[in-house]
């Protein structure tokens, strides 16, 4: 249906448009370019357009395209990096250059690349398949191995079925009756809408956590696979390195990394050191399991709203593999921000911040799509699959509150919806102690849950001394509000010690080191024993304390700063180490027991 | 009613004749308003020539199918409407792009300011260029020593980065700023540089300040200057630093030059945008500034970086002023979300009689990681730069402390705090506006500094870092 151009107003642009749907797919102009109906007012739709509108004309050609946004899903995902509406960027600089020019239309997956189609040899022509089920399996990475799945919505009878080799994406390889008795041809790879999420047999509980090798994170402040997480901080809290750290080590299968309005440098960041950096647990690059799509603060502004939801749809996707795939979303506000963008241009309502009234729901519709699930397709399946009969996404977002103040409208809307809550303090990232997670602030849903798994993987004492470190943290901030209006030496020995054993556990577990090698990842054994070992040494001190050591002393002791130093000069795997230096640590403190004991007959 | 316009070669060229029309029909603050007519097209310059023949710019910012809104740069101020022409040039604003532009001063839209010839060249570029392929660039990563050693020391520029300097009036970041400009190696080899100095809505003072630091330095020659003052129109300001920028990547992307580019100052940029979108009915977010405000300061600084297989790079420092020091005003906040760090200054270290006044705490370098260190400074440098943030972080508690309870309180290792925040600001930031370091004396005077602290709380710093260059003379520590 084609229409012609009757208005434009930035990146919102109206045209006479007869039966045009909403949410519905148009090209403007000679150059093409991309937009979405986003509202009809008679026979005017009106339109969002992906890409810069400088030099359209009135009474332009607007052409609709029948379909809504919606991205191409299949093998050859992994590793790209794809702008807003999923045009592969590497690709694009090949085509045009160095800028990203307007109106190109570029498939997100090579054609051209042929992949090995491994038939699932269980199924037999004349067997029913549904939509979630899989026909065979593509290796698309070293570490992955791509199940080639029927789209959600088709079902039908295999009438023919191709065998096992190399095929293009063009290339079918099953064809289906439905019971209609029309047929269709299944590729390689499928569409999916963005905007709606997925379906799938029915949720699952989430039960294991996403270790990420962060300790404030594993052992402070879980998050579970399937669960969803924010990260508020002010800038300069060092947000986008914690992201980058959650999408290097967590243990999840694949990652999604959504550049939603951000640096185009740290994009560049990741393209570039991603490739190069290892996987602790498959000791592949990290690149073969990753995803970029990224939309820089200077890209158009529509295609930030769109670029959150077509990594979510790759991520459900990858889940309905049996995979649990964790997205990271760089900067949930920004995307919040191009909603008011259009929202203000066309006219509407704004309640705070010039935020329109739909934000909350919004945020919330997003969020929603995280989830662990029973996937679609295992159980109706007759023959049996290669897979997990579960999937998961896990949504981490980033927050940037303005000014850092989190009761903004954004902030204050997903804290109401996510289950952990990583917030980032300015005070700590000014002191340099990163990740600057305030443990005050911060808070996760989910401690009872992982503690089951800590017992069960680690030490049955994980949720204790989880405890008792936090306890000794906010016994010490209320104690240095006390130094802070009389000075310390208003405090008596017990409690400088515990001002002590909270340093400790601040520089010898909270701080972490992005850029250390040895101490940027932690196994979740190598933070426990840390954690152990800083609370042995505050629990031997205070029972030095009672029979008269003084605090001077026991701070001079120079297993303190030995102890601290430990989370670097140990890696993961060197845990005996650390298992050996707590057991020194104890026979020390049973040496200087003995040496008081005698100095004091 | 039109009048056809004939302007020799050009309209050969043409495929469609230049449109001049007399239809305006109402006019308020920079926006004027006329019924549509067919062919032209968003973002089109305009050129509006009033009753006494003067010429003003402008750019069509919203079409509807029966009003063309345009934006005109020198305001509406005393247009008579009935014999107001307005012709449309069906181009977007473009700047004229050769290497002729460096020495020379122009203003917003690129006419001469310094009474020589226009700029004619064959190459001319849309001054809201295209956004980078994320893909294409390459990261920055090449230290430039600024030779101010809380510049290289805490905080290091790399080429390509974007590092705004967080200002405030009467801070002096425009000598800092020269200063920079003064010493900063690596910025070229030699003739391979070029600075491109964008001010808005500065004073003649200022302009003059920068004009003849250049000249005393001699590098006026690799200099392009784009001015408004704070009297010429305030809509210049919103397409001067465009327009500076698009000569910036002309020259660093076509001509291969290592380009800093200066913009002074932003917040005079944001306020022009403000007053445009009020007067468009834009819906203000935050102290009224637009919703976009974010993305069109980020379609500015975004343009600094480099491109893979391009030898040039764009280095931008931004001068942002704080209205009222307040760090959580919407421009710095937002330019802070947007840019790769800051340097703030602050009233009180200026206050001390300390120059550059920097104010180390909430500055930042976030491509500092990737730009220092064994090859290329030196080893201990990342780890040397955040143990001096945590002392001096330390030592403002102890200050703080000290204020209530007085410094005879304090214990001992309170007391070397004390001492060592003092030092550090009276000789490591405080190195005056003459003298240039070196990033080894840089880090060196940083040991003799962390030397006044005993080795058991510097946990920041490796075994190996202490052994080399840790003399602390103090009490035996196994007391």
């Amino acid at each position: 249906m084609d229409g012609k151009l009757t208005q434009i107003n930035g990146p919102l642009v109206r045209a006479e448009l007869i039966e045009a749907c909403i949410g519905e797919q148009v090209r403007i102009g000679k150059l093409s370019l991309m937009g979405e109906v986003i509202g009809r007012e008679g026979n005017i739709a009106l339109i969002q357009v992906y890409e810069d509108t400088e030099s359209l004309i009135l009474g332009e050609k607007v052409e609709s395209l029948g379909y809504p946004l919606s991205v191409e899903l299949g093998p050859g995902l992994l590793g790209q990096i794809f702008d807003g509406v999923q045009r592969p960027l590497k690709d694009l600089v090949q085509i045009s250059g160095d800028y990203i020019p307007r109106g190109v239309n570029l498939p997100a997956l090579n054609r051209d690349k042929k992949w090995l189609f491994e038939t699932n040899s269980n199924l037999e022509l004349e067997n029913v398949v549904s939509g979630g089920m899989s026909l065979g399996i593509v290796k698309e990475t070293e570490l992955i191995t791509h199940q080639i799945l029927v789209p959600p919505n088709s079902s039908g009878t295999i009438i023919w079925l191709a065998e096992a080799g190399l095929y293009t994406l063009n290339d079918p390889v099953a064809r289906i009756k439905n019971e209609q008795g029309t047929e269709e041809l299944l590729y390689l790879s499928h569409r999916w809408p963005v905007r709606t999420p997925r379906p799938f047999k029915r949720r699952a509980d989430a039960i294991a956590p996403l270790i990420t090798g962060q300790r404030i994170f594993d052992t402070f402040f879980p998050l579970l696979k399937g669960g969803k997480a924010a990260i508020p901080g002010p800038f300069g809290a060092g947000k986008t390195m914690i992201q980058q750290q959650v999408a290097r080590w967590s243990d999840a299968d694949i990652v999604i990394y959504v550049g939603c309005g951000e640096r185009g440098n740290e994009l560049v960041d990741v393209l570039e050191t991603f490739p190069q950096l290892i996987d602790p647990r498959s000791k592949r690059s990290l690149m073969e399991r990753t995803i970029l799509v990224a939309n820089t603060s200077n890209m158009p502004v529509v295609a930030r709203e769109a670029s959150i939801y077509i990594g979510v749809t790759m991520a459900e996707y990858y889940r309905d593999q049996g995979l649990d795939v964790v997205m990271v979303a760089d900067s949930t506000s920004r995307w919040a921000e191009a909603l008011r963008e259009v929202a203000g241009r066309l006219g509407q309502m704004p309640v705070e911040e010039g935020y329109p009234a739909y934000l909350a729901s919004r945020l919330a519709a997003f969020y929603e799509r995280s989830g662990r699930v029973h996937i679609l397709g295992y159980e109706e399946s007759v023959t049996g699959e290669s897979r997990n009969n579960q999937g998961s996404v896990t949504l981490i977002g980033a927050v940037s509150p303005p000014g850092g103040d989190f009761s903004e409208p954004v902030t204050g809307h997903t804290k109401e919806i996510v289950q952990t809550f990583w917030a980032l303090s300015k005070e700590l990232a000014d002191a340099r102690h990163y990740p600057s997670v305030s443990w005050t602030e911060s808070f996760s849903e989910y401690v009872s849950v992982t503690a089951d798994w800590w017992v069960e993987n680690v030490h049955p004492d994980w949720l204790k001394l989880r405890s008792e470190a936090l306890s000794l943290l906010t016994q010490a901030q209320e104690l240095m509000r006390i130094v802070n209006l009389v000075g310390p030496e208003a405090l008596s020995s017990e409690q400088r010690w515990v001002l002590e054993g909270a340093d400790l556990i601040k520089e010898g577990v909270l701080q972490q080191s992005a850029l250390d090698e040895v101490d940027s990842y932690a196994s979740p054994e190598k933070q426990f024993l840390l954690l152990q070992m800083m609370l042995v040494i505050y629990h031997q001190g205070e029972s030095m304390l009672t029979i008269g050591m003084s605090v001077q002393a026991l701070k001079k002791l120079p297993l303190l700063i030995t102890a601290k130093r430990c989370k670097s000069n140990y890696s993961s795997e060197q845990t005996e180490n650390l298992k050996l230096f707590i057991e020194q640590i104890k026979s020390d403190f049973q040496k200087y027991r003995i040496e008081y004991a005698q100095e004091l007959l | 009613m039109r009048r056809s316009s004939y302007e020799g070669i050009d309209f050969e060229r043409r495929a469609v004749k230049e449109l001049e029309y007399r239809q305006a029909t109402a006019a308020h603050g920079g926006l004027l308003f006329m019924q549509t007519v067919p062919g032209i097209a968003y973002g089109d310059q305009v050129i509006v020539t009033d009753h006494r023949n003067h010429k003003r710019n402008g750019q069509v910012v919203q079409i509807s199918d029966e009003l063309v809104t345009i934006q005109v740069i020198e305001g509406t101020d005393d247009l008579d409407l009935e014999r107001t022409w307005v012709r449309f040039l069906q181009k977007p604003f473009q700047v004229s792009l050769s290497t002729d532009v460096l020495g020379r001063i122009f203003n917003g839209i690129g006419k001469p300011r310094d009474e020589r010839p226009p700029i004619v060249s064959a190459l001319k570029r849309n001054v809201n260029g295209s956004a980078v392929n994320p893909a294409a660039r390459a990261y920055p990563k090449e230290f430039i020593q600024t030779g101010i050693a809380a510049i290289d020391g805490l905080n290091s520029l790399v080429r390509g980065q974007k590092l705004p300097i967080f200002s405030g009036s009467g801070l002096p970041h425009n000598r800092l700023l020269a200063q920079i400009v003064r010493q900063a190696k690596l910025l070229g080899e030699e003739s391979n540089f070029a600075i491109v100095f964008a001010a808005m809505g500065i004073s003649y003072s200022d302009a003059l300040f920068f004009q003849n630091n250049f000249e005393s330095n001699g590098v006026l020659g690799n200099v392009v200057m784009f001015i408004n003052q704070a009297d010429d129109p305030t809509l210049e300001r919103l397409i001067l630093p465009r327009t500076a920028l698009t000569v910036a990547e002309y020259l660093a992307f076509d001509e291969d030059r290592h380009v800093l580019v200066i913009l002074t100052d932003m917040t005079n940029y944001a306020e022009a945008l403000r007053e445009i979108s009020t007067e468009k009915g834009d819906v203000p977010a935050r102290k009224g500034y637009p919703g976009y405000l974010y993305s069109d300061l980020a379609g500015i600084y975004e343009r600094a970086g480099r491109i893979k297989n391009r030898h040039g790079s764009i280095t931008m420092m931004p001068v942002v002023s704080m209205p009222s020091d307040d760090i959580t005003h919407p421009i710095p906040d937002l330019t802070g979300y947007i840019t790769e760090g800051q340097i703030v200054l602050s009233r009180e270290l200026h206050s001390k009689g300390i120059y550059p006044p920097i104010n180390i705490s909430p500055s930042l370098s976030r491509l500092m990681k990737d730009g220092v260190g064994k090859n290329d400074t030196r080893d201990d440098h990342v780890r040397v730069a955040n143990q001096l943030f945590a002392a001096y972080a330390k030592a403002q508690e102890v200050r703080n402390l000290a204020s209530i309870i007085g410094t005879d309180e304090l214990s001992e290792e309170d007391n070397h705090f004390l001492s060592f925040a003092h030092e550090f600001e009276a000789v490591y930031i405080n190195q005056g506006e003459e003298h240039e370091r070196s990033i080894f004396e840089t880090l060196n005077i940083a040991w003799e500094l962390l030397s006044i602290l005993p080795a058991s709380v510097l946990s920041r710093v490796s075994e190996t870092d202490l052994a080399r260059y840790h003399h602390w003379e103090g009490l035996p520590r196994d007391a």
